[in-house]
């Protein structure tokens, strides 16, 4: 690892701590369990992506010509499957979440090392059974699997990718929980809660709803395999259930697992802003309150899943407002991160150029999701492709964005190297124009009335979606891209140095990469957060 | 791994001090039982819908329990939630030889809910009251009979897999505690274990009057 | 009528325009404010690009009035966005007394509709401009999603239950209908269309085909044939209950609990009659469970509903071809 530049004494890191297969399988390192996650997330990430492909090349011409309906069903039910479970969940929160905590709360891990590394196992232990379902034929419920359709009438391999939805859900569980006994516990002196990152507070939220949430959707999916393994009538009306029971259950989950899945972004776009800004967030502890009342609103409007299930009309008006109350705490970061531009030192680095993205896709995505709770918009625009780009917009153009801003941030962290900044920013280009091609069509779309799951469509859609799919390869190559240039660097990239941005956090005081207990000289924290004054007097001093 | 040889035993290399230690380990557990209660919340939840339709079948159901038997379970559980209470005290004030007889009474007691359990769902098969291909139910509540005998086996059915779970850690617990595991001050794994046993305990005490008592007033 | 570039779904239904003239106001309103976090953005993006390597940030203190201005106002945008789409919804569920009731199955993977003076079509459903007309939906097997854009309307379609929803046409002309709730292999096949026509032309179709007896007829006979009528009788409410003016009005139940008769609930009591029984009444009533089709069921309704609104005679129009706004008022 060292023939470009001239060696330097060579430094323990926790990277060169140890060699072998072994060191890394058994490690209780949270930043070797986040590289784990990393490898494991991006293998999904991929066989996700080439899923989603498929479909959009499918769906280039009217009449389903390229798979099967069946296949088509099963194409989609994998690329939900496996981008929400497998990728968007633990993409922040393991990764970034996992190697940065600690570091930014001066811990030398997380509170619990084996648990942490036993999530890692789990995980993919609930990946195999899906791999598994994929392998014999794959499952065609969709994600949502909505009964009596999956319990009773589908012919596919229903209980082993549930069965794998449900252990992944306790990998979550364990990051979750980890990450709230360690930022309960684990902080370094001085360091309060006012003076955490936005990031932690992000992932505190996050974390809640892990805990809150995940349960309910496990005890949903057993009661779905009882059903369809045993036959007692749980969700099918033949059996004397109610299917509608089981929509609320998983929403209960699912809804707030859209926060799990965007919080923790917008945990990184605080970080990149305030970095990139060299300025203290505007509203800082708006910014973090915002993300505890996201984390709690968020278990309270699952029912604008159902305006048009056969729930009451007073069951979705009231689901409707609370709907919209959870819009305002996502509109006061907006505003609080646009006002920290105002008279900040704006660089414009590839993470930057991320973060600046990100509020863009995420302001279409929110204001489409409030469209979404108006319940006269909603009886006409659900389950089509209305639905479909709102939230890819959240979760693509919001969670993905984030993710990749965070990963481009923490590289040379996480790494000791830097990436190419010519190609990132080409690569972060690529993204931002080919996925505003892929989705904002859907919009459209879902409004002409496409329905969502459609393996053919009349042929009046047909325009709309040539562009979609065609804006599908631009994204493609955008993701293609960091896969190159983020490997090479790993080799060939110059050395960055501890803090190669200027920012402030205790996660930039160490060295890069960082060593296994994170700080050669135990952190005590005397400033506020994003004391950029204080920083340039250091580095003056 | 550097500093590590500079701690206390027992104290893992990552925390400063037992105090930092053993508060981790509580507030884990404290949380870990929270995602357990949301577990069991799901299934209470779908009780309370499906018991709200149907409440006269779910009455004629809770008479098909054997009360005796319920009541007996309950007053061993509470039992043995007292033993592991007392395998706590006997951890904080160090008796080692305490730790593992109050552990095994609780373990005993534990096998006693079980083997009850054992005797209640067989009578069930006997009088196919199992829901699925074998129930059998004269008369026109037999949908709203089955559901509450649906819920009877999902409930009580994941009670008792935490309860054996809980054996089987408390068997390791003990084994541990037999070697001089632990100390006053670092005993965490007893304290967890303790919280967890008494937490199924809890869910027992709402699952009995529930399935077993609700309703049977009702004259049937 | 889809030649050039379609971009906006067409408006056939009263409710279209509602709907659109929420969605326009919203998307206006969210443009404003996209262009306004968009425009802020890159103009502080660029004015207050960094131009030395050393420089910072110029930190404020937080504006207590600004956070609140800025959670205020969106809030209240919201709230009355909320209240002019809660309008709109419930004016979508609750029909107008006038309307014809027209009934729908779904099974996978297609509509069957029943029209009220009998006729029946699989995928396809005529209606006349300028009618009120409500649909009483229910699946046979999972759960389907009726949903015709140019009407802006969507139900889902359940098993085990009814679910309604109500359009009047205003627009000559064939529509899409989409099955909206994936329901499985052929899901996207599950469509079909709606004709639109205008009420001489809706006649003349209906008379050029065998219409066969209408439901209240049909229902009759049903009642008949499967034995309701030896204990549900006219005269005598020893056995069971009367039937006739039972609809709509409110009765006792065992428990002391009120229930108001509605379709669900007749369905229910006679897919599992014990659940909810009329006080006074000894559970005699056998399940029809399995003996019965869901369109039989519907039929039978339609009979019980019909004799809500003559209490004292028993008969139903008879199979005619009388206009949809002369069929029995569902009140």
């Amino acid at each position: 690892m060292s023939d470009t530049v001239t060696t330097p004494p060579r430094r323990k890191h926790y990277l060169n701590v140890d060699y072998g297969i072994k060191s890394w399988l058994l490690t209780q390192d949270h930043k070797r369990i986040a590289i784990l996650y990393l490898i494991s997330i991006t293998f999904f990430f991929i066989i996700g992506g080439v899923m989603a492909a498929l479909i959009r090349v499918e769906l280039a011409t009217p009449l389903g010509d390229l798979v099967e309906a069946d296949t088509y069903n099963r194409l989609f039910t994998a690329h939900g499957v496996l981008m929400v479970f497998l990728f968007l969940i633990p993409s922040i929160p393991a990764v970034l979440g996992n190697f940065l905590i600690p570091l930014m709360i001066g811990a030398k891990d997380l509170a619990f090392p084996k648990l942490n590394l036993g999530s890692w196992y789990v995980y993919n232990l609930g990946a195999l059974l899906m791999v598994a379902a994929l392998l014999r034929g794959g499952t065609d419920t969709g994600w949502t699997f909505y009964t009596p359709y999956s319990s009773t009438f589908a012919d596919s391999e229903v209980i082993l990718t549930a069965l794998g939805a449900f252990v992944v859900g306790f990998s979550s569980i364990m990051t979750g929980l980890n990450f709230i006994v360690t930022i309960h516990r684990m902080r370094a002196p001085g360091l309060t809660w006012f003076r955490l990152p936005l990031f932690v507070w992000a992932h505190y939220g996050t974390s809640l709803i892990q805990v809150l949430g995940t349960p309910v959707v496990a005890i949903a999916i057993l009661l779905v395999a009882a059903e369809r393994l045993l036959h007692i009538g749980i969700f099918d009306p033949a059996l004397g259930g109610d299917p509608v029971l089981f929509q609320h259950l998983f929403w209960f989950y699912s809804h707030p697992a859209v926060y799990i899945m965007i919080l923790p972004s917008m945990g990184v776009i605080s970080e990149l802003i305030a970095a990139f800004s060299r300025k203290r967030i505007f509203g800082y502890k708006f910014v973090a309150f915002s993300s505890l009342a996201i984390a709690v609103l968020g278990f309270l409007v699952w029912g604008h899943h159902l305006f048009v299930s056969s729930q009451s009309i007073y069951a979705g008006l009231i689901f409707s407002v609370l709907s919209m109350l959870v819009a305002v705490p996502s509109a006061v970061k907006v505003f609080n991160w646009t006002a920290t531009l105002y008279q900040g030192s704006i660089s414009w680095q590839t993470p930057m150029i991320y973060a600046l993205g990100f509020i863009g896709l995420f302001v279409i995505g929110g204001l489409t999701g409030t469209m979404l709770a108006t319940l006269g918009i909603d009886m006409h625009v659900h389950d089509t492709y209305f639905v479909v780009a709102h939230f890819h917009y959240i979760m693509v153009g919001g969670a993905i964005m984030g993710y990749l801003g965070g990963l481009h941030f923490w590289w040379p962290k996480i790494t000791g190297r830097m990436y190419s900044v010519f190609w990132s920013k080409i690569a972060a280009g690529l993204i931002f124009v080919g996925f505003n091609l892929t989705f904002f069509p859907q919009f459209l779309l879902g409004y002409m009335g496409m329905p969502r799951r459609y393996h053919a469509y009349p042929e009046e859609f047909q325009i709309l979606n040539v562009l979609s799919s065609a804006g599908a390869t631009i994204l493609g190559l955008g993701y293609l891209l960091p896969l190159i240039y983020l490997f090479w660097s790993m080799r060939y990239g110059e050395r960055a140095g501890d803090n190669p941005w200027g920012a402030y956090g205790l996660e930039w005081e160490t060295s890069s990469p960082p060593p296994t207990l994170n700080f050669d000289e135990p952190p005590v924290v005397t400033t506020e957060a994003y004391d950029y004054l204080s920083l340039r007097e250091k580095k003056l001093a | 791994m550097q500093g590590e040889s500079s701690h206390a035993f027992g104290l893992a290399h990552h925390f400063d001090s037992f105090d930092q230690q053993r508060e981790a380990s509580y507030l884990g557990m404290w949380v870990f039982l929270v995602t357990e209660i949301m577990f069991f919340g799901g299934l209470f939840t779908a009780y309370v819908v499906y018991r709200s339709g149907q409440g006269a079948a779910f009455a004629i159901g809770s008479h098909e329990l054997d009360i005796v038997l319920g009541s007996i379970n309950t007053a061993v559980l509470i039992g043995s939630s007292l033993t592991m209470a007392l395998a706590v005290w006997a951890a904080q004030t160090g008796r080692r030889k305490a730790i593992v007889a109050f552990i095994l009474a609780t373990i005993l007691l534990g096998g006693l809910f079980l083997g009850i359990k054992v005797v209640e769902y067989s009578a069930k098969f006997e009088h196919h009251l199992v829901p699925g291909p074998n129930f059998h139910w004269q008369g026109p509540e037999a949908p709203g009979v089955e559901m509450f005998f649906n819920l009877y086996f999902l409930m009580t059915g994941l009670h008792a897999a935490h309860m054996v779970i809980g054996i089987g850690i408390l068997l390791v617990v003990a084994i541990l505690a037999w070697r001089g595991s632990f100390s006053p001050e670092n005993h965490n794994l007893v304290e967890g274990i303790g919280l967890y046993w008494h937490f199924v305990d809890i869910v027992w005490i709402f699952l009995f009057p529930l399935l077993y008592l609700l309703g049977r007033n009702i004259q049937v | 009528m889809w030649k050039n570039v379609p971009l906006f779904p067409e408006q056939a239904s009263t409710l279209a325009s509602e709907v659109d003239a929420l969605y326009l106001t919203f998307l206006g309103i969210s443009i404003f404010f996209g262009l306004l976090v968009a425009g802020l953005v890159i103009f502080f993006a660029i004015r207050y690009r960094r131009r030395a390597e050393d420089e910072i940030g110029r930190p404020e203190k937080a504006g207590i009035w600004l956070e609140i201005t800025w959670s205020v106002i969106p809030l209240a945008i919201l709230l009355g966005m909320f209240a002019w789409g809660a309008k709109v919804y419930i004016g979508a569920f609750r029909p107008p007394s006038d309307a014809v009731e027209y009934f729908v199955t779904a099974k996978q993977w297609m509509w069957k509709f029943q029209h009220p003076q009998g006729n029946r079509e699989i995928n396809e459903l005529h209606v006349p401009v300028g009618q009120a007309i409500r649909l009483t939906m229910t699946s046979e097997d999972v759960i389907h999603s009726f949903f015709v854009p140019a009407f802006r309307v969507k139900a889902d379609v359940l098993p085990g239950r009814y679910t309604t929803l109500w359009f009047e046409a205003t627009k000559i002309g064939t529509y899409h209908l989409f099955c909206a709730e994936y329901c499985g292999v052929e899901h996207s096949k599950m469509g079909g269309s709606i004709t639109v026509m205008e009420p001489a032309d809706y006649e003349m179709w209906l008379a050029g085909r065998d219409t066969g007896p209408s439901v209240v007829a049909s229902g009759q006979k049903l009642f008949r044939v499967k034995a309701c009528s030896t204990c549900h009788r006219p005269d005598s409410a020893t056995l069971a209950p009367i039937l006739h003016g039972l609809f709509g009005e409110e009765v006792e139940l065992e428990d002391g609990s009120t229930q108001i008769v509605d379709e669900n609930y007749l369905r229910e009591s006679i897919m599992n009659p014990i659940a909810k029984l009329v006080r006074g009444y000894k559970p005699l009533m056998p399940t029809y469970q399995g003996q019965i089709t869901e369109e039989e069921v519907l039929q039978l309704i339609g009979y019980i509903k019909s004799l809500a609104s003559d209490a004292t005679e028993n008969q139903g129009p008879e199979s005619d071809s009388s206009s949809p706004a002369s069929t029995p008022d569902e009140g």
